[in-house]
């Protein structure tokens, strides 16, 4: 029997008796199949799915995959001073814990300094504030720097960062070559969806390669970049839009690095990818794949990556904060464990599982607590990750995975017409297509067609949730007595000399700036003073506001 | 000539960049007819106040989620009172425990609205307290 | 509110002039309105104008207009003006609601005293540009502005509108847009008096300006007087100061030539005419039409029971006899 045999006599049957719920779309707006048979899977599966650890890597990007070892589970986590972020790092490392994940306050994000007059009232907010190597010191102090691997959400400022990071480890006598991890770097989605930019994309785009070329000579265990899309689906985009965005943003970094002078091999292997998990479970199974397959090919064909690795997408996921309700927030356990599903059938390689109460505050340290036994539930209870790949070959998944990259594949198509990712920001069309997702979604919201549970249906009276983290008033005002000190106690005829250096470097165009960065780094000249530096010689990004 | 307009001034104080939720009260505003006045991200209280009173703004709609409101709000009342422009309403959205509320309003917050609140709710705050 | 602020007209123009943005805010929100208020208000902020040179920014989306008028005020404050900026912005035809968002390029100048930044929409109004922008204008100039730019989008009728209200147009395009030479032949070489080639760091630049040298030289409606064609980067803050010497030039030329009081001739003779069908229309033709409810019939006329021009005839008949 056929399918259209099917359709016509059994199913048409089914449906005379009685219509179906409502119509079925996902996310990326596509109709939902009633029913996927082999018809709907065109693909050949030597050459579109294959084997894991090999190309395409649809399958996964090691032949072992979790039976190997389970993906690095990293909470992203950071808040008030150095001193108090230092003590969470332990107790979630004691807590199993395998990597750790730094959130910076939106001072530091920005470059400024904690006793700058615009950080008031965000200092030690949103994520720990780092002036200076010190408090570099401090974070790290008593966690061996050759040991953990560490990832840092910074981006404008990351050869800043990753300047003191390296200093500090130094200083704990641990040499660069030993340093493991990932920093975000990804100044483009900066300026399509997380709003966290200081230069305009020029010297920006420099600042990204030049650091790709200090960590290729110097730091080799670690990611120099972590292309994002997770925060341009927080924004609003649909899952196609993910990939394409992200994927779109990532050619733009590799044509910046050849123009570099670099050759794709000697970075691509240690560029790593970030993005979100929804709670549409096999559309999200499916874009993490059509993702996989959609980047090696690009490296292949149209970069001419020779190296298997350079073609491998490598990935953290981050389940989706968006997602989360401030309306019976328990509900957020049950969301988090499905999406947290969702990226692990997906092949992530290391993973943050949001807290429940995300949508009220930053998260207790009881609500990590759960979030990371979720993933430890998954990973040693569910049997999920004893097999490779185990949706591979279902009907729905294997053309869902197709459609996904047909549709995310148009979109770059689109975007090269316009000359590529960085000019499709500065014509605003990334921006207007996630926020026309984020307006239609919140439209499905309010007309009931999207249900939220507890939100939007199933509503109770709300109940006060209790035990949310609070940040101590005084944070600020320790913060800001520390950077000057540490202004007070150092040689500042050095600073002052190693800064000059800096801005006559950036005034050129070729010299790298990550070296000069790290000697003021070392002679503890503070963040804000660096990018004061930087910013009058680079300018400063002005928004294209696209609404 | 056309009737008066109400005009809302949608703004980000602080350094935050998550504008989602601007962008879609933005949006939903002016599909509710109402003039929306954008000043995009990272605008300080003075930056804030200043626009309201020169574009004679009916109303004030923050965005706050990054845990600054508790400085923030309080400081663009204060701006708006010195400029006598305290007939201004402010209101306001974003990551806000149910705790500081009341703290808020106490300084002239007219109502807040925190995450998943419909959007027809903050129309119709709007529309009671501009009837057409 | 507003009712109270109308009485204290004269403080309020008093404090405007003193440079109290609130009051200059809601003198513009009084001439927004309209109705009698505004009657009141634009006889007394006569006898203050005429002072302030009044320079229209136009060109089609996407050619930088917000970030260079950020820039050319950042110049002209240098050289000691004030500037009031009125940017307008297109209207959503569907709900009357709007967005404006040309502010955001101009952030930087919110805290300067000596500059005045206004958001309009063109409330979908013929021409896009209404009568309420020439309405800001008069309070700012009344107000001791010294310049007002009035930053609009190019699309359909607002840069022929532009003319009603500014006394000298600037016409922005850009490399690479493609149509632009085709809006260009479009109508807006008429109203140019300065045009500008924006992001002339893009490739394409050079030519694009050729191109619209070359278009002027062919005009026949073209006079003596050539417009200049200047090469601009606002992005880079280059060439804005050459263009805003330009456009000052050019106005001295005007009021030399008589051209500025020709225009202002024209334009004072178009305004008062669309002010007096507006007032005619609300306080002599709305009323009767009320009475005679346009909707009541409406049926009548689709349905071609009734002709609606032999009903549009007797109402003026009706009026013209009321006004014997």
């Amino acid at each position: 029997m056929s399918k259209q045999q099917w359709t016509d006599t059994a199913l048409a049957k089914a449906l005379e008796r009685g219509k179906e719920r409502k119509s079925f779309t996902s996310t990326s707006d596509f109709p939902v199949e009633r029913l996927s048979t082999p018809e709907d899977v065109h693909t050949d599966y030597e050459t579109a799915i294959g084997y894991p650890g090999q190309y395409p890597f649809t399958r996964g990007v090691q032949p072992t995959m979790y039976r190997g070892k389970l993906w690095t589970m990293r909470q992203y986590a950071g808040f008030s001073t150095a001193e108090e972020s230092n003590r969470r790092y332990k107790y979630l490392l004691e807590q199993g814990q395998t990597g750790l994940s730094v959130a910076f306050d939106l001072p530091t994000q920005i470059g400024y300094d904690s006793d700058d007059p615009v950080a008031t009232g965000e200092i030690g907010r949103v994520g720990v504030a780092i002036d200076s190597m010190k408090d570099m010191e401090i974070l790290f102090d008593g966690i061996p720097m050759d040991k953990v691997s560490t990832s840092m959400t910074i981006n404008a400022p990351a050869a800043i960062l990753l300047a003191f990071y390296i200093a500090a480890a130094e200083k704990q006598g641990v040499p660069p070559d030993k340093l493991q991890g990932t920093i975000q770097n990804d100044i483009l989605k900066e300026y399509s969806a997380r709003g966290t930019y200081i230069f305009p994309p020029a010297p920006s785009m420099r600042l990204v390669t030049n650091l790709f070329a200090y960590c290729s000579a110097n730091t080799p265990q670690w990611n120099t970049i972590s292309i994002s899309g997770y925060h341009m689906r927080e924004a609003g985009c649909t899952a196609a839009q993910e990939i394409a965005f992200t994927l779109a943003d990532g050619i733009a970094y590799v044509e910046a690095a050849l123009k570099a002078g670099m050759d794709v091999d000697d970075f691509a292997g240690r560029l790593a990818f970030f993005y979100a998990s929804h709670n549409n479970l096999l559309e999200e199974v499916a874009k993490f794949r059509a993702a996989r397959r959609l980047w090696a090919k690009i490296m292949k064909e149209r970069f001419r990556a020779r190296k298997e690795r350079s073609m491998m997408m490598r990935f953290h996921t981050q389940t989706a904060g968006c997602t989360l309700t401030a309306q019976q927030p328990d509900n957020n356990i049950v969301r988090v464990a499905v999406q947290s599903l969702a990226a692990v059938l997906g092949g992530t390689q290391s993973l943050h599982t949001n807290s429940k109460d995300e949508a009220l505050a930053l998260p207790s340290e009881e609500t990590v607590r759960i979030a990371l036994r979720t993933q430890q539930i998954i990973a040693c209870e569910s049997g999920v990750a004893d097999t490779i790949d185990p949706l591979a070959g279902s009907y729905y998944v294997e053309s869902l995975t197709d459609r996904l990259q047909e549709k995310a594949e148009a979109y770059i198509a689109r975007i090269d017409d316009m000359g590529g990712a960085v000019k499709a920001i500065e014509l605003g069309f990334i921006q207007r297509e996630i926020t026309e997702s984020a307006y239609e979604y919140q439209k499905a919201v309010e007309t009931k067609e999207q249900v939220v549970v507890g939100q939007n249906q199933f509503i109770m009276e709300k109940v006060p949730v209790g035990g949310l983290l609070t940040i101590d008033p005084e944070t600020a005002a320790f913060q800001v007595r520390k950077v000057t000190d540490v202004r007070k106690n150092r040689d500042n005829a050095a600073a002052r000399e190693k800064l000059a250096v800096l801005r006559a470097a950036a005034a050129t165009d070729d010299t790298n700036l990550m070296p000069l960065i790290l000697d003021c780094a070392r002679i503890y000249c503070t963040e804000g003073e660096i990018c004061n530096e930087l910013r009058a010689e680079f300018g400063e990004y002005r928004a294209t506001e696209v609404l | 000539m056309a009737e008066r307009k109400i005009r809302i001034l949608i703004a980000k104080p602080g350094l935050d960049g998550h504008d989602r939720g601007a962008k879609v009260i933005a949006r939903a505003l002016r599909d509710a007819g109402y003039e929306v006045i954008y000043t995009g991200l990272r605008q300080s209280p003075e930056q804030i106040a200043a626009a309201a009173v020169s574009e004679d703004v009916d109303a004030v709609g923050i965005s706050v989620l990054s845990g600054a409101h508790g400085y923030l709000f309080p400081r663009i009342i204060e701006l708006l009172r010195e400029q006598g422009a305290d007939d201004i309403l402010v209101f306001g959205g974003g990551i806000i425990p149910d705790a500081d509320i009341p703290v808020l309003k106490a300084a002239g917050v007219a109502e807040l609205f925190t995450p998943g609140t419909p959007l027809a709710d903050i129309i119709n705050f709007l529309r009671e307290r501009y009837p057409e | 509110m507003l009712h109270k602020e109308q009485a204290g007209f004269d403080e309020l123009l008093a404090r405007g002039q003193n440079n109290d943005k609130r009051a200059i805010g809601r003198m513009i929100s009084c001439i927004e309105t309209g109705g009698t208020a505004d009657h009141h208000m634009m006889q007394q902020l006569w006898s203050h104008t005429g002072r302030a040179r009044i320079v229209g920014i136009t060109g089609s989306p996407g050619t930088g207009k917000s970030t260079l008028a950020d820039r050319m005020v950042k110049y002209w404050l240098t050289k000691g003006y004030r500037i009031g900026v009125i940017a307008v912005d297109p209207s959503s035809p569907f709900t009357g609601g709007a967005i404006l968002g040309d502010r955001v390029r101009m952030n930087d100048l919110a805290l300067v005293h000596e500059v005045y930044i206004r958001s309009m929409s063109a409330r979908g109004q013929l021409g896009g540009l209404s009568l309420a922008c020439s309405g800001a204008v008069g309070v700012l100039d009344a107000c001791g502005y010294d310049i007002v730019l009035i930053e609009t989008v190019g699309v359909g009728q607002s840069e022929v509108a532009i003319m009603n209200v500014a006394d000298l147009v600037l016409v922005i395009s850009v490399p690479g847009l493609g149509d632009d030479v085709q809006a260009i032949k479009a109508g807006i070489l008429e109203i140019g008096d300065v045009f500008g080639v924006n992001k002339a760091d893009l490739p394409g630049a050079d030519r694009t300006a050729k191109e619209l040298k070359a278009m002027l030289d062919m005009n026949p409606n073209m006079g003596e007087h050539q417009p200049p064609v200047l090469m601009v980067s606002a992005e880079r803050s280059q060439g804005v100061d050459e263009l805003c010497d330009a456009i000052l030039e050019n106005y001295a030329w005007m009021e030399e030539s008589g051209e500025l009081l020709k225009r202002r001739n024209r334009r004072l003779r178009e305004e008062l005419l669309s002010y007096m069908q507006d007032r005619v229309y609300r306080q002599v033709l709305a009323p009767v039409i009320e009475n005679d409810s346009f909707d009541k019939n409406i049926k009548d006329f689709l349905s071609h029971a009734r002709n609606p021009y032999v009903w549009a005839g007797e109402i003026a008949d009706r009026m013209e006899e009321k006004l014997k």
